[in-house]
């Protein structure tokens, strides 16, 4: 009744051959066939970005991407910037700025601050907080998340001098 | 104690946020458990109709469904989760009748959750439609279809009570100011949805739940009743949730449902409500309710009495929501010397969903409708805004201060508040710049709002809702410190408290205080149920400052029995020791010293060693309850002390009013906060702002907009409007610090005090903003289309009409 597909994705920089149902749900990959547990279901129709992964670079909402739709395709999460000694330098701004609280949202903010750094290095205040107006979150009215992506960047680019 | 403060006050980073930061957090939904089965759940369309049949065969029949249960066959498995004894009970699955849409009445389990969808969209219910039940003031008509027959009324709950001379008060008043109020209904919506795993042992009838719901210990008893396994068989185990806002207090339904199901197939079930789900039953909506209000001053703008009267639009059953009115009488008088009160609660069933608790839980219902009648008594009055809010102002020399419900106010300097908060915004420079931008036909709003931040409930508070010659009285805390062989310490949590606040960060930072212990050699854990100690957890915007009291409680055991055993190990008298932090030094003698990795080691290996009879190891419980509190009178007429810990803010929001299309935006916001001594500036901070975030999406975006058939029209977030970083400013928050006389190190909560104060101060701003025009705000939220709707209604502005 739900025949499967073979798919092959490069996860945060390892390569996955899966069978999956075409109905599955990206979102439900990464979770379940993978045990990316940093990607979170939030209001499973592309709203809120709590789901929001990175697609070959690009941030896309897993919540309503097809898992054959990410075959081929390289997809990078947070769990690729954890566990790191030193700490990863956006992931140490979040700390540093308590820029969450309860933080489900947060490993989505942190790939979208991530896609946004790396396109924008030096921005304003101004463009952080519209670059992070694409996800939401319902503990920190956002301040200290902008205060975080421009702590980021700060220290990304101390990172890049030190070499 | 030791007499430095180390730790307080420090803006250290958070303890919970390196698992989070790294997707490790362990929410419900990442707990995995071998042969598990996935919960899915057919709703109600209808918002009111009888079930006629359940025809569920097809789904039954479906590979991989393992079980589905309708509402008759769960009411075999389980009790009622509220109100059992009465005729409004409230049912996890539906039983005969439908109430609101988004109801559950079928649930399924099977071998993933898209198999569960597949088998209910199997299911054929036949309904017959009955006339829904929509506006509070009609459902209350005696000819109104009933919701529950058994109650004879669509009216579950009507009462006026009066705090002091409230005749009197109105008798002798020069000016009445009267006004209707509405505030529609909202909710935590949190981006976790409520979740549970429920794993049922038939060999030893032991059930384990999993869950980010928060069932407090002293609810389990009434949950065990429900589930029908005796207390001592149910373990809930605490699992991080990602945002409650008050929403996860006491979720029963989806642990409840995931529970039967297990019970009956003897497998771990697994239910994660979707969002339509957590949007449409999510246990509880917020506030919901349309009130008159009457505010008695003399000429000189001193107010004297205060009246409410409220009709909740409740929703379909008695759920724990009349009890917002327990949280706004609290503080209904405001920071105000007003002498009596008149608070009358009509609470009146409907089609929707039931109400319970959203950040402020009624509170900030209470601070919006009194601050919005203090706005209309200086324009009616002609006195100023700012004045007649100073003007009324309990006094700083005037603490702790009894207000007329009976409730202790414990300290404050609201005069200070005011003032720094005019002196960050600069307010007359302000008033400046609104004028000039005025003459540029941009209309600009400064809105002030002064409002009172309860924390630290009491179960009392309940009191008002029944004559009842007693009931529960005690909300405690319980912290656990053990100190392991190597001077290390894990610090236990008795309830599932990880909601988004900072308990763990809490808790470590008031034991390196106490016990002068570097916050690295500190872990938190919270105790399952089945060995958890009396505990409320979050809630209230109480849990920090118990936490303090139980921390202290510990800690002080904790000192007591390492000196005694240091006084053993250096051969001296206990008197002539001190705590020097993270040990024991001889008075005088500093050289002679006992570090708590000694101690402890002793403790745990060295019976030799011992004062002779001393219990081995170093630990310590304390279960710390409310520091004051007092009965409430037989007849109600004082509730007494029940919310005794209050802040006091001040919000500044300035706004742009688009007059075009209704459209609200920040130009600044300053906020000017006392909350006691603070722990934590930076979480503090953060919880502020959020609130504010939420506060502000209350007063302009958020609400759950039931039609006039009782079809709710916001069931997803393209509809239900959270705000985005595009809608909040950045906030300027500056702290003072009056300390609490009763708490911990003077600590007040203010979890909630963001929300509680802004939709009040958002208000103000947009009627200044549309002073030209006359109107003013009196419905939450203030949407583009109610703007529009007041701005079109006053016709032409008047031109010089400024402030």
């Amino acid at each position: 009744m739900n025949p499967l597909h073979g798919i092959s994705v490069i996860a945060n920089g390892a390569t996955f051959e899966r069978e999956v149902p075409a109905r599955k749900l990206l979102l439900d990959f990464l979770r379940e066939d993978l045990g990316l547990l940093s990607v979170h279901a939030g209001c499973e129709h592309g709203v809120c970005g709590t789901c929001t992964v990175l697609m070959n670079g690009q941030s896309i909402r897993s919540c309503i991407t097809l898992a054959v739709q990410a075959n081929g395709s390289e997809i990078t999460t947070v769990e690729s910037l954890a566990g790191r000694t030193p700490m990863h330098p956006l992931l140490e701004a979040f700390w540093e700025k308590q820029a969450l609280q309860c933080g489900y949202c947060t490993p989505a903010m942190i790939m979208r601050a991530h896609e946004f750094l790396s396109e924008n290095p030096h921005p304003s205040r101004e463009e952080a907080r519209d670059a992070i107006s694409s996800n939401l979150c319902r503990c920190t009215g956002y301040q200290f998340i902008v205060d975080a992506v421009m702590d980021a960047a700060d220290r990304l680019e101390r990172a890049a001098e030190v070499g | 104690m030791p007499e430095q403060s180390s730790w307080i006050g420090r803006s250290m980073r958070r303890v919970e946020d390196p698992k989070l930061i790294s997707g490790r957090a362990g929410y419900i939904d990442d707990v995995g458990v071998p042969r598990l089965l996935h919960v899915a759940v057919l709703h109600s369309p209808h918002p009111h109709a009888l079930i006629k049949s359940i025809d569920v065969s097809a789904a039954r029949a479906l590979p991989g469904v393992a079980a589905v249960i309708t509402g008759a066959e769960a009411a075999e498995l389980c009790e009622p989760i509220t109100q059992p004894d009465e005729p409004n009970a409230w049912r996890c699955l539906a039983v005969d009748k439908v109430r609101y849409v988004g109801e559950a009445v079928v649930a399924v389990a099977a071998e993933s959750r898209y198999v569960a969808e597949d088998a209910c969209g199997l299911i054929s219910v036949v309904y017959e439609e009955l006339p829904p039940v929509v506006d509070a003031g009609e459902a209350a008509s005696p000819s109104a279809p009933l919701l529950h027959e058994g109650l004879g009324s669509n009216v579950i709950y009507n009462r006026a009570f009066k705090f002091g001379p409230v005749d009197s008060t109105f008798a002798k008043a020069d000016s009445i100011i009267t006004d209707e109020l509405r505030w529609h209904r909202m909710g935590g919506q949190p981006l976790e949805t409520v979740g549970a795993i429920a794993s049922y042992d038939p060999s030893t009838g032991q059930l384990t739940i999993q869950t980010n719901s928060r069932i407090v210990p002293h609810l389990k008893a009434d949950f065990a009743r429900a589930l029908k396994v005796p207390s001592h068989k149910l373990d809930i185990q605490p699992v991080p949730a990602g945002g409650s806002f008050g929403s996860k207090h006491f979720a029963a339904r989806v642990p409840t449902i995931a529970a039967i199901m297990s019970k009956a197939l003897g497998r771990p079930v697994k239910y994660i409500e979707d969002r339509l789900e957590n949007i449409s039953t999510c246990d509880h909506h917020g506030t919901d309710c349309a009130d008159h209000l009457e505010l008695a001053l003399s000429s000189d703008g001193t107010m004297l009495g205060f009246k409410r009267h409220s009709t909740d639009d409740y929703g379909a059953y008695l759920f724990n929501g009349v009890a917002s009115h327990a949280n706004a009488m609290s503080q209904s008088t405001g920071p105000y010397r007003i002498e009596s009160l008149e608070y009358g609660i009509r609470a009146v069933l409907t089609n929707k969903c039931q109400q319970g608790s959203y950040r402020g839980f009624g509170a900030e219902v209470g601070n919006w409708m009194l601050e919005r009648m203090v706005d209309l008594a200086a324009k009616r009055l002609g006195v100023d805004r700012v004045e007649i809010r100073r003007k009324n102002f309990i006094q700083s020399d005037q603490f702790p201060y009894k207000m007329p419900v009976g409730n202790l106010y414990d300290s404050g300097d609201y005069v200070a508040v005011l003032d720094k908060a005019l002196e960050i915004a600069g307010y007359d420079a302000l008033i400046k710049e609104q004028k000039r931008l005025r003459a540029e036909g941009r209309y600009i709003g400064i809105g002030i709002a002064t409002c009172q931040l309860r924390s630290v409930p009491n179960s009392t508070e309940h009191w008002f809702l029944t004559d009842a010659a007693e009931g529960p009285s005690m909300l405690p805390e319980s912290v656990t410190i053990n100190v392991d062989v190597a001077g290390n310490i894990i610090v236990t949590l008795h309830v599932n408290s990880f909601w988004g606040t900072s308990p763990e960060t809490m808790a470590v930072q008031m034991v390196a205080e106490e016990l002068g212990v570097e916050p690295s050699r500190i872990t938190v854990v919270y105790a399952d149920s089945s060995q958890s100690l009396p505990a409320i957890g979050p809630g209230g915007s109480r849990l920090t400052a118990m936490l303090g009291g139980a921390v202290g409680g510990a800690s002080t055991k904790i000192r007591v029995k390492a000196m005694q055993i240091a006084a053993e190990l250096l051969e001296v008298a206990s008197d002539d020791l001190e705590w020097t932090g993270d040990g024991v030094r001889v008075k005088g003698s500093p050289s002679r010293q006992k570090s708590l990795q000694e101690i402890a080691q002793t403790a745990y290996i060295f019976r030799h060693k011992l004062p002779p009879g001393m219990e081995a190891g170093l630990q310590a419980s304390f279960a710390y309850d409310l520091p004051i509190m007092t009965m409430p009178a037989a007849d109600r007429s004082d509730m007494g002390v029940f919310y005794p810990i209050v802040g006091h803010a001040c919000h500044i929001p300035v706004v742009e009013v688009d007059v075009k299309t209704g459209g609200v935006k920040f130009l600044s916001y300053f906020v000017v906060q006392d909350s006691g001594t603070m722990v934590n500036p930076r979480s503090l901070e953060g919880q502020v702002i959020g609130g504010i975030a939420q506060g502000i999406a209350s007063a302009l975006l958020e609400e759950y907009v039931y039609d006039h058939d009782g079809q709710l029209r916001t069931t997803s977030y393209l509809d239900y409007l959270l705000p985005t970083a595009a809608e909040v400013p950045d906030i300027t928050v500056a702290f003072l610090e009056t300390p609490s006389p009763f708490t911990w190190h003077g600590v007040k909560g203010a979890g909630e005090s963001g929300r509680m104060a802004a939709p009040a101060a958002v208000a103000s701003a947009i009627d200044d903003a549309l002073a030209p025009w006359g109107v003013r705000v009196r419905e939450m939220p203030a949407t583009p289309e109610r703007l529009l709707t007041l701005i079109g209604a006053a016709g032409k502005p008047e031109v010089t009409g400024v402030g």
